[in-house]
């Protein structure tokens, strides 16, 4: 057995909370407890900070704060992009283009507008789980009201080309949006500058080291959609509620800090990465997934022959190393994901992948770690599969 | 989500391996793509000796282990009357959604059982005989 550290590889699923993010949010879940809606003292304190906050997110962002909408994450900016532009649009068209990979919170509204009325095109990857700008534009028609394609996929981390999509739907006056979770502080983003074309962008704070339950949706001025929530006035009455001033503020902070360095922490992860990925891939039948190239820097996304996903995922947890996924047979639907189908995995490939994401929290002897007790954990659950024939001599 | 029971006969299977000169040769699967092979020694009538291999989630692992802890040292009869239910309260229960697990070990059983019958020039047991 030896030494147990504990190595969480799972940042593209949630990130720890940075502690200078704690700090920041602390008086607000104790002392200042105001809405800031009231006009006396702490509540005008709280609004202050949520407009800091937003300030904080622009900047982050290259975008104007008037364009920061505070959100609980990024499932509901996804949903509002997605529901509230094609109601926005309605009287113009009901054909939305999306794709076969984009995350559920993009998928679900576009399968639930499909019910009431609207088309969808979910366009199709390549092998590497890249969108072509050119299937893009041969599937937009005259009634086409919204593209929506993710930044990066979550799963085998493809870099998607968003600035030459965007370029594509603005030529044509369709809403672009951009669901960029998995991007923050990995991807330097200028709204303003660089990715003009981008309409409208969703953002979840812990992915980027901020608190769980908030997130934003970036909306360009000008932009045709329809308000969220119906309620109080908060968020320029277009997403009604109390803010969650301390997430807010947590989340804030959190930008400013992952985005203040962006290449040199992407540098170091990505060298750790680096090697991880060389030492994994020499275990006999392991395929990594997702572009080679173009992929988030602290991605990882591997499909081992013979073995069966959940029962790694626990081996590893027994050896306290935190992974995930893409085909674990949940509340009896199994099946690999639609990302892995969409990239042409058949079943029994998808059904062994494992994906580890780096972060933060990782280390060169984290590395050490993983490359040490992931083959042998390999080997033991191939050695107990009917299927697995070893070469000789192995 | 796994009970420790469950975790314990995962992270420790009994009986893994193969036996070579097997008595009776088992194997069944399920629509998830869980497989067990299973491998019995028979002596009088008896499971003298068990070996399985599985692929599949951790609950195949773990019902594979247990089915084959249960019938060891069995009759065939006995044996062929394990039922899945069985096997997941021997393992103080399974999640909803596994029950599909244990379904292979049974049918595994039977087909090794069957096997060996045949080879004995008996008739093979039918399914509703359990
Ligand atoms: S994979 Fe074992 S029950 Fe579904």
């Amino acid at each position: 057995m030896g030494k147990k550290r504990f190595v969480y590889m799972d940042h593209a699923a949630t990130t720890s909370t940075k502690p200078e993010v704690a700090e920041a949010m602390r008086s607000f879940l104790k002392e200042n407890f105001g809405n800031p809606s009231s006009m006396y003292s702490i509540g005008r304190e709280a609004r202050e900070v949520v407009e800091s906050a937003r300030e904080q997110l622009a900047k982050g962002l290259g975008a104007d704060p008037e364009e920061i909408y505070f959100t609980s994450g990024g499932t509901e900016s996804d949903n509002w992009a997605v529901k509230g532009t094609a109601f926005a649009r309605r009287k113009e068209g009901k054909h939305i283009i999306t794709t076969q990979i984009e995350h559920h919170a993009v998928l679900y509204p576009c399968e639930y507008l499909e019910t009431r009325g609207f088309d969808v095109s979910y366009l199709p990857v390549d092998k590497d789980g890249l969108v072509d700008p050119a299937d893009v534009e041969a599937a937009i028609r005259d009634d086409t009201i919204l593209i929506s394609v993710m930044y990066a996929n979550n799963e085998i981390g493809t870099l998607e080309p968003v600035p030459e999509i965007g370029k594509i739907a603005s030529e044509k006056g369709i809403s672009f949006h951009t669901d960029a979770v998995q991007v923050i502080g990995k991807v330097p983003l200028d709204l303003e500058r660089t990715h003009s074309d981008v309409d409208m962008l969703s953002l979840s704070s812990h992915k980027f080291y901020g608190p769980k339950g908030v997130g934003a949706l970036y909306i360009r001025k000008g932009v045709e959609i329809d308000n969220y929530m119906h309620g109080g006035a908060q968020e320029r009455g277009r997403r009604a509620g109390t803010e969650n001033v301390a997430g807010i503020v947590g989340m804030g902070k959190a930008i400013e800090l992952v985005t203040a360095n962006i290449e040199k922490h992407n540098e170091k992860i990505r060298k750790m990465r680096d090697r991880l990925m060389k030492g994994v891939l020499e275990i006999p039948h392991t395929r990594l997934n997702g572009h080679p190239e173009k992929r988030l820097p602290g991605n990882l996304n591997f499909s081992f022959e013979f073995i069966e996903g959940e029962s790694l995922l626990l081996m590893l947890d027994q050896a306290r190393i935190c992974g995930s996924t893409g085909s674990a047979c949940t509340s009896g639907a199994p099946g690999p994901s639609h990302v892995l189908t969409a990239i042409g995995l058949s079943p029994e490939i998808a059904r062994g992948t494992l994906r580890l994401t780096l972060g933060d929290a990782n280390s060169e002897e984290d590395i050490d770690y993983v490359l040490e007790v992931l083959p042998e954990i390999i080997e033991k659950l191939r050695a107990m599969s009917p299927f697995y024939k070893p070469a000789a001599g192995m | 989500m796994y009970n420790e029971k469950v975790m314990d006969h995962f992270a420790n299977p009994r009986n893994v391996g193969e036996i070579e000169d097997a008595g009776g040769v088992g194997e069944a699967g399920n629509p998830h793509g869980d497989f067990m092979k299973i491998f019995l020694k028979i002596k009088d009538n008896r499971i003298e000796d068990v070996k399985f291999k599985t692929f599949g989630c951790a609950a195949a692992i773990a019902s594979s282990s247990m089915a084959t802890e249960l019938i060891k040292g069995k009759t065939l009869k006995e044996a062929w009357d394990l039922t899945n239910e069985a096997v997941s309260e021997a393992l103080g229960g399974l999640p909803p959604g596994k029950l599909e697990c244990s379904v292979v070990s049974r049918e595994a059983i039977h087909m090794a059982i069957n096997e060996y019958r045949k080879k004995q020039g008996l008739e093979p047991w039918e399914e509703k005989q359990q």
